[in-house]
C-alpha cells in the first residue's frame, strides 16, 4: 500500500518536472531533450508524463494546451486569446499573402522543388515570394539540381514546422479530391495521378542530388 | 503622368482563367475553348488600356489559349480518337492549381503560431505587410468586372482611350479618402458617381487599385450575387 502511495507521488513528482522544463523553455522540447535533464528516467515514462499532463491541461479547461509540434512538445495558448496576447505583445498577427502562401504550400508538399516547379504550379513569378519565405525561415536551401544553371532546391524549415501546428511533414493535412466540377471527375483523378507520378519522379532526382549539392552551396 | 499599376500583387494567368470557368459556369474539363480565350484577351486589353502592367505570364498563356483554339479547329481531329484533347494542356495545370489553392487554404486555416497561438519566447512574426490592413475578399477580375459595369456605356473598352492628364490618380486617391471619411461604407459605384468621361473613370478605378495596394481600403462581397461594398481602413488619423 504504502509503495503504490510513493509511486504515485514520483509520478506526480516526474510530471512536474517535466512541466517545470516546458514552462521555461522557448523552443518546443524533444523527448530527448527532456531526457537530458533526467538522466535515470526512461523515455516511456516520460511520453507516459507528457501524455498525462496534456489529458490534465485539457480536462483543467485552462488557456494553453500541451501541442506536439516540430517532433517535440511546447505548452501554446488558445486560439480563443489570440487577440489579448496581440495586444500584450504589440505585434500585429503574422501573415502571409495569399501568392506566399500558395508558394509555401506547393514546397510543402511537393519538396523538394526549384524554384521552376514552383512557377509552372502557379504560373507566375515567385522570385520576391521566395526571399520572402528564406527571410522568414519558413523555406530552406536544400542543395543545387543537377540542371543547366544548377538551380536551388527549396524545402521547408522545422520553424515552418512550428509555424503550422505540424508534428512532422507526415502529419500536414490530406487533401481533398477536387469534386466540384462533378463531370469528367474519374478522368481528372486519373489525369491528376498520372501528373503526381511524373512530379514525383523528379522530386526522387532532387532526393538524390540533395547531398552533394549541400556541399557545393555557398 | 505615366502611372502603371502594378499586379504582381493580385492574380496570375490561371487566377484569370479559374475566374472565366466559374464565372461562365462551365466544365473544368468541357472548356468552350474559343469563347474562353476570346473573354481572356477583352480582359488583356481592358487591362493593357488601363495601363495595367501585365505580366509576361498573361501573354504566354493567350498564346497558349490561341495555339489550343488553333488545333481545335484542324480537321481531321475525331479520327483517331487517340490524340490527346489539345485542352488538356490548360486542363492539367488548372487542375493542379484548384489542388494548390486547396493546400494553401489547409495550412492557412491550421493554429498558427504567432497569429492563433501563442509561446513563450516565440517571436514568430512574418506579417508581410506590417502596416497592411485585412487583405481584399474580392480578386482583382471581379473588380474588373464591376469597373465594366459601371463604364457599359455601350462602349467597347477594348478601344478607349485614355488621357490622363485631366485627372490625376492622386486626387482621385484624396476623393476617395475624403468620400470614406464622411461614409466609412459605401458601394463600390458610388465612388464613380459624378464622374464625367471614361477617362474619370479609369483614373477613378485606378485610384482605388492603388487605395487596396496600400491596404487603405477593405473591398468586400458579401456573396457572390451581391454588389461590391468599400469600407475604410485608416481610421487611426493617418492619411
Amino acid at each position: 500500500m504504502k509503495e503504490v502511495l510513493r509511486e504515485g507521488r514520483m509520478e506526480k513528482q516526474l510530471e512536474l518536472i517535466i512541466e517545470s522544463l516546458l514552462f521555461a523553455a522557448d523552443k518546443p522540447l524533444r523527448v530527448r531533450d527532456i531526457q537530458g535533464c533526467l538522466p535515470d528516467t526512461g523515455l516511456p515514462e516520460i511520453e507516459e508524463a507528457l501524455e498525462t499532463l496534456r489529458h490534465e491541461y485539457d480536462t483543467m479547461d485552462r488557456s494553453f494546451a500541451l501541442k506536439e509540434v516540430a517532433e517535440g512538445y511546447q505548452i501554446r495558448t488558445k486560439p480563443d486569446y489570440a487577440p489579448h496576447v496581440l495586444r500584450m505583445t504589440k505585434r500585429s498577427a503574422a501573415r502571409l499573402s495569399t501568392a506566399a502562401m500558395e508558394t509555401l504550400a506547393i514546397i510543402a508538399y511537393k519538396q523538394p522543388m526549384i524554384r521552376h516547379e514552383i512557377e509552372q504550379f502557379r504560373g507566375v513569378d515567385t522570385g520576391g515570394i521566395l526571399r520572402t519565405l528564406l527571410e522568414k525561415n519558413l523555406i530552406r536551401i536544400m542543395g543545387r539540381k543537377h540542371l543547366p544553371g544548377r538551380p536551388l532546391i527549396y524545402g521547408t524549415t522545422r520553424k515552418f514546422l512550428e509555424v503550422f501546428d505540424l508534428h512532422s511533414l507526415e502529419s500536414l493535412p490530406k487533401l481533398k479530391e477536387i469534386k466540384e466540377f462533378g463531370i469528367g471527375e474519374a478522368q481528372a483523378t486519373q489525369t491528376y495521378e498520372n501528373e503526381t507520378q511524373a512530379k514525383s519522379t523528379v522530386q526522387e532526382d532532387a532526393v538524390k542530388t540533395k547531398t552533394e549539392g549541400t556541399d557545393s552551396e555557398s | 503622368m505615366d502611372y502603371k499599376v502594378k499586379l504582381e500583387m493580385f492574380e496570375g494567368p490561371l487566377d484569370l482563367l479559374l475566374h472565366l470557368i466559374h464565372k461562365n459556369e462551365v466544365d473544368i474539363f468541357d472548356i468552350p475553348i474559343s469563347s474562353i480565350t476570346d473573354q481572356y484577351l477583352d480582359y488583356l486589353e481592358l487591362m493593357k488600356s488601363l495601363e495595367m502592367s501585365i505580366a509576361g505570364d498573361f501573354l504566354v498563356m493567350a498564346s497558349t489559349l490561341i495555339h489550343i483554339k488553333s488545333r481545335m479547329l484542324l480537321p481531321g481531329r475525331n479520327e483517331g480518337d487517340e490524340e490527346e484533347d489539345p485542352r488538356l494542356e490548360i486542363t492539367r495545370p488548372l487542375l493542379e492549381y484548384m489542388q494548390l489553392k486547396e493546400m494553401a487554404q489547409e495550412l492557412s486555416e491550421r493554429e498558427i503560431l504567432g497569429r492563433d497561438v501563442f509561446a513563450r519566447g516565440d517571436a514568430t512574426s512574418f506579417d508581410e505587410y506590417p502596416d497592411m490592413a485585412p487583405k481584399p475578399d474580392v480578386t482583382l477580375f471581379q473588380l474588373i468586372d464591376a469597373f465594366r459595369r459601371v463604364v457599359s456605356l455601350g462602349e467597347d473598352p477594348g478601344n478607349l482611350t485614355v488621357s490622363l492628364e485631366k485627372w490625376s490618380v492622386k486626387d482621385k486617391v484624396e476623393s476617395i479618402i475624403a468620400l470614406l471619411r464622411e461614409k466609412p461604407d459605401i458601394f463600390f459605384e458610388e465612388i464613380f458617381a459624378g464622374n464625367q468621361d471614361i477617362s474619370e473613370l479609369v483614373v477613378t478605378f485606378l485610384a482605388l487599385l492603388e487605395l487596396i495596394h496600400m491596404g487603405l481600403i477593405k473591398v468586400f462581397q458579401p456573396s457572390q450575387q451581391s454588389r461590391i461594398r468599400l469600407s475604410a481602413c485608416f481610421d487611426e488619423g493617418s492619411p
